[in-house]
């Protein structure tokens, strides 16, 4: 088990990226960037506070009342005409999709960005059946050109310089040539796409939030990118958690005011799209079918745990690990999964399992800058705590999967004698004794301690402990 | 198949324990009162969006100029609008981009949408002052792709129908009681910062986003 | 809870890591009560908050050491806390390790009388201080937890511009956390240590001959590493250097 656990490591995986300087230079550039713009967007801390406690109180009632909320969303949804699918799995999903597809005849599929679809990796699972997926999203399009997957959930190629993105367009766009001019670049990739767009037979999106008070979908973006992928070809599919609702459209503003704000520091995206029926009679475009596919994938599971279910509040901005000191200097693929970050750090472990993500509760320091920024006030912080104590003990809670996966014998039995010793205050005192008059003496290759030695000087027990000073000093009388 | 996942799913969130359904807070949209159109100019000329004001007896003349500068050859409008009525007379005999009418079904006017015209000029259901937003509920005679397929977005806004927030709007006009096949907020031209953070527009929406503000209207 | 009136007795919690590497640092705190004329008082009976194995899910021990130090704090004079992080640990997390427990109003209670020293010295003493030392240039290393579990921000440095010969800069990516992060130095070395070399970096561009801060996690994670890096700085508690400051150590 330990075994298993290891090989997925995130301190195996971390030296990669740590010793990569482009990459680190990337990184620090880009989040210090989407920090101070973000930071100047909530310069007022009532307001924020005021903001973020409503856009709390709007995700906490969704994820409170959530089997009602998706009845109502369904209800709604196909009095409005969208047919409304639900997968257990994302196997169930891409057969969801497939069929949907296959129905229509479609050869090939324009994406707008949604990170379900990552979960999914329908993109792969279309090309196995000899259906094209191309990226629309620039970002999206620059990291389907290089064969990876995104490293950050808003930005997807926040990873890449221009200079990287100059070669793969120089290699991809026949009659381009080597151009570092990001207007040259993007209006390449603009007239690439196009054709791309005019010529697809079906366009897939991920969804910010649907309401279900309406039977709304509202997508945010600013290329337009979702929008052409949702309004120009005959068939539109949209993917989305169960978890992704605004119960009503009230709700939607003070959402809407998060969202932007906390991912790329504006004041809103370009595009704002509501989306709540195919086209009608008379009109004159728009998708003459809507899908929405419901994807739960451990969501349902999750939600069990009165704690645990928080994590079902976010609402993907990304400004947790904009902040995250260990996301700045690792980026996202470290992370391994479809979420990095801090709420990869919470949500993966929970989705995936604590067998196969067990280790990533365990990449932080508590440090809390996420808490701190966290729009709809997710305890990410308590819950990365609450996943280390379930990957170590056999798990009660039947929301948490893989626990105890993690267990070692070795720690268990250091803890319970630390236990032993610091509740014990003459033990804790002779011990400590001892440590202050030989500690000094134990070399600092020693297990645990290399790790610290390796860039830092030992620690040096002090002569005399508080303990001792303190009772010398007469602070130990009453 | 799907059925059975939908039990499944639902039978589990309605297992799980009740927690309390909190209360929303008390939070209030901000309010712009005279300043209402300052914003709105401040907002939108900061994502490069372009502002003019003008009247609804000058508006088609201070367009035929503007697309006329930008060198546009054809702009795409509703014919069964009022303002479409109103462009086709005022620029009747005169040196002007030619109108291209949205009257057909898109799957067969595809190519001149993606590659015919130069412009789209759409009216707008409202605008939000507090983000800059235009607020376009596309219709049978002005559909969704025109303020998205052609490179530069004319709107033409009526100054009485600014409102200080979404929030506000939503309120009004009762949005709850009927939405629109789609609602759009339309916040600037099109641009993304994918490249190194980098500032570029026009990526697959419009270029350029013109609105004419009427303001005797 | 807002303490408005200066108590004339307060508890002292040292804190291990102060126990056993910086003890100097835990005298100075009491000392520097001590001249405010309060009666400062070391229960022998303490030994750690628990945040260690807390934070690595092992929360029965935890407990079973929380309510050590519970017992060894009876009564409900206020505590004092040279440490950001263990403050937060009693304040913040004594509760919640106890929710749904027979101890959790004990746990509650004990929480309320929880105080950083630095912000105990300013917000209730309010503390005058005069510098005697000679000039010097320091910059200030706020912890994690002193900062967003505490919310003690500006107290300490407010302690450092009250000392005329001292000159307060400011360090750059000054809310970034130092890597140290209790076991995660240990468990994520790598990350620890490029956290550690980027903080190291930053509080010299500086240029003060040393940092003060009120946690002493944090200290050792730093200045072990500018020792190992053979940095002309040094680091020191903030108790220890006001102590020094204002009456020549």
């Amino acid at each position: 088990m330990a075994d298993a656990a290891s090989k997925n490591d995130f301190s195996v995986r971390a030296p990669k990226a740590l010793n990569d300087p482009t990459l680190r230079a990337n990184f620090r550039r880009a989040m210090d960037g989407l920090m101070v713009k973000r930071a100047a967007q909530f310069e007022d801390k009532e307001a924020w506070n005021i903001l973020r406690a409503r856009g709390a109180a709007a995700k906490a009632r969704v994820v409170a009342q959530l089997p009602e909320l998706l009845e109502q969303l369904e209800a709604k949804c196909t009095a409005n005409g969208i047919q409304v699918h639900w997968a257990e799995t994302t196997a169930e999903a891409n057969d969801i999709v497939l069929s949907i597809l296959q129905k229509h005849g479609a050869k090939s599929v324009i994406k707008g960005k949604s990170m379900v679809s990552e979960e999914m990796e329908l993109n792969h699972h279309l090309e196995a059946h000899g259906i094209r997926a191309v990226e629309s999203d620039l970002g999206e399009y620059i990291i389907q050109l290089a064969g990876e997957a995104p490293s950050h959930i808003v930005m997807p190629c926040i990873h890449k310089n221009k200079a990287e993105i100059a070669q793969l367009f120089e290699e991809n766009i026949d009659g381009l040539g080597y151009t570092e001019d990001v207007d040259a670049l993007t209006a390449a990739a603009r007239k690439e796409l196009r054709g791309a767009f005019a010529a697809a037979d079906a366009g897939i999106s991920g969804v910010n939030f649907a309401v279900a008070e309406t039977g709304s979908l509202v997508l945010v973006e600013n290329e337009g990118n979702g929008r052409l992928s949702t309004t120009l070809p005959p068939l539109h599919i949209a993917l989305m958690g169960i978890e992704k609702l605004a119960e009503t459209l009230e709700d939607i503003p003070p959402l809407l005011s998060l969202l932007p704000r906390s991912a790329t520091g504006q004041h809103i995206t370009t595009y704002v799209n509501m989306i709540t029926h195919p086209r009608r009679d008379g009109e004159l475009d728009g998708p003459k079918e809507v899908h929405l596919v419901l994807l739960d994938s451990g969501r349902s599971r999750v939600h069990a745990d009165e704690e645990l279910r928080d994590t079902l509040r976010c609402i993907r901005c990304g400004a947790c690990m904009n902040h995250c000191p260990v996301y700045s200097r690792v980026g996202g693929h470290t992370y391994k999964f479809v979420y990095p970050g801090p709420i990869g750090k919470i949500l993966t472990p929970q989705l995936e399992g604590l067998d196969c993500a067990g280790d990533q509760p365990h990449a932080s320091t508590l440090c809390n800058a996420c808490v701190e920024v966290c729009p709809v006030k997710i305890p990410i912080a308590d819950i990365l705590v609450r996943l280390r104590a379930e990957a170590a003990h056999p798990s009660h809670s039947p929301a948490v999967k893989g626990g105890g996966s993690r267990r070692s014998f070795h720690e268990s039995l250091a803890w319970k004698g630390w236990e032993w010793v610091y509740a014990k205050p003459w033990l804790y005192r002779l011990v400590t004794f001892l440590a202050s008059r030989f500690g000094n003496l134990v070399p600092d290759t020693v297990g645990p301690m290399k790790g610290w030695t390796s860039c830092r000087a030992k620690p040096t027990f002090a002569p005399k402990t508080l303990h001792e000073l303190a009772r010398e000093k007469g602070y130990c009388d009453e | 198949m799907s059925d059975a996942a939908r039990s499944n799913i639902l039978a589990r969130l309605k297992a799980a324990p009740r927690t309390t359904v909190p209360e929303r807070p008390d939070w209030t949209p901000p309010s712009f009162g005279e300043g209402k159109l300052e914003q709105f100019r401040r907002m939108l000329e900061s994502v490069h969006g372009e502002v003019h004001e003008t009247t609804a007896a000058e508006w088609p003349e201070r367009l035929r100029n503007l697309l006329s500068n930008k060198g546009v050859n054809a702009v795409l409008y509703g014919p069964a609008t009022d303002h479409g009525a109103a462009l086709i007379k005022a620029w009747d005999g005169q040196q002007a981009p030619s109108l291209v009418p949205y009257n057909r079904q898109v799957e067969e006017l595809k190519q001149t949408l993606v590659h015919g015209v130069q412009a789209g000029l759409t009216s707008c259901r409202a605008a939000i002052a507090e983000t800059g937003s235009l607020v376009l509920w596309p219709t049978a005679a002005e559909p969704r792709l025109m303020s998205l397929l052609p490179p530069i977005h004319v709107a033409l806004l009526a100054k009485s129908s600014l409102a200080d927030s979404l929030a506000q709007l939503i309120a009004e006009q009762g949005w709850v009681d009927e939405m629109p096949t789609n609602a759009l907020l339309i916040s600037g031209p099109s641009k993304t910062a994918d490249i190194e953070q980098t500032l570029a527009y026009g990526v697959h929406g419009p270029k350029e986003l013109i609105v004419l503000v009427l303001t005797d209207a | 809870m807002s303490v408005k009136s200066k108590p004339s007795r307060v508890y002292y919690f040292g804190t291990c890591v102060i126990d056993l590497f910086y003890p100097g640092a835990g005298l100075a705190g009491m000392e520097l009560l001590r001249l405010q004329g309060l009666s400062v008082v070391f229960p022998p009976e303490q030994s750690c908050c628990g945040q260690p194995a807390r934070n690595s899910g092992y929360f029965d021990e935890a407990r079973a050491v929380a309510l050590r130090q519970m017992d060894a704090f009876p009564g409900d004079d206020p505590i004092v806390v040279p440490s950001g992080s263990c403050a937060g640990m009693m304040k913040t997390h004594y509760p919640q390790l106890f929710e749904g427990r027979p101890e959790h109003d004990r746990a509650v209670a004990f929480s309320k009388r929880v105080h950083e020293l630095t912000a105990f010295l300013v917000n209730v003493l309010n503390i005058r201080l005069e510098d005697k030392g000679e000039p010097v240039k320091v910059t200030w290393h706020g912890s994690c937890h002193s900062m967003r579990e505490m919310g003690v921000v500006d107290e300490p440095k407010s302690l450092l511009r009250q000392l005329s010969n001292v000159t307060l800069v400011e360090n750059p990516r000054e809310k970034e956390c130092c890597g140290f992060g209790g076991t995660f130095a240990v468990r994520q070395p790598e990350i620890s240590a490029a956290m550690v070399k980027d903080k190291v970096e930053a509080l010299e561009s500086t240029q003060a001959a040393k940092v003060v801060s009120g946690d002493c996690g944090c200290l050792m994670n730093i200045t072990g590493a500018m020792k190992k890096q053979g940095s002309p700085m040094s680091g020191q508690h903030i108790a220890e250097f006001l102590l020094e400051r204002t009456h020549h150590g």
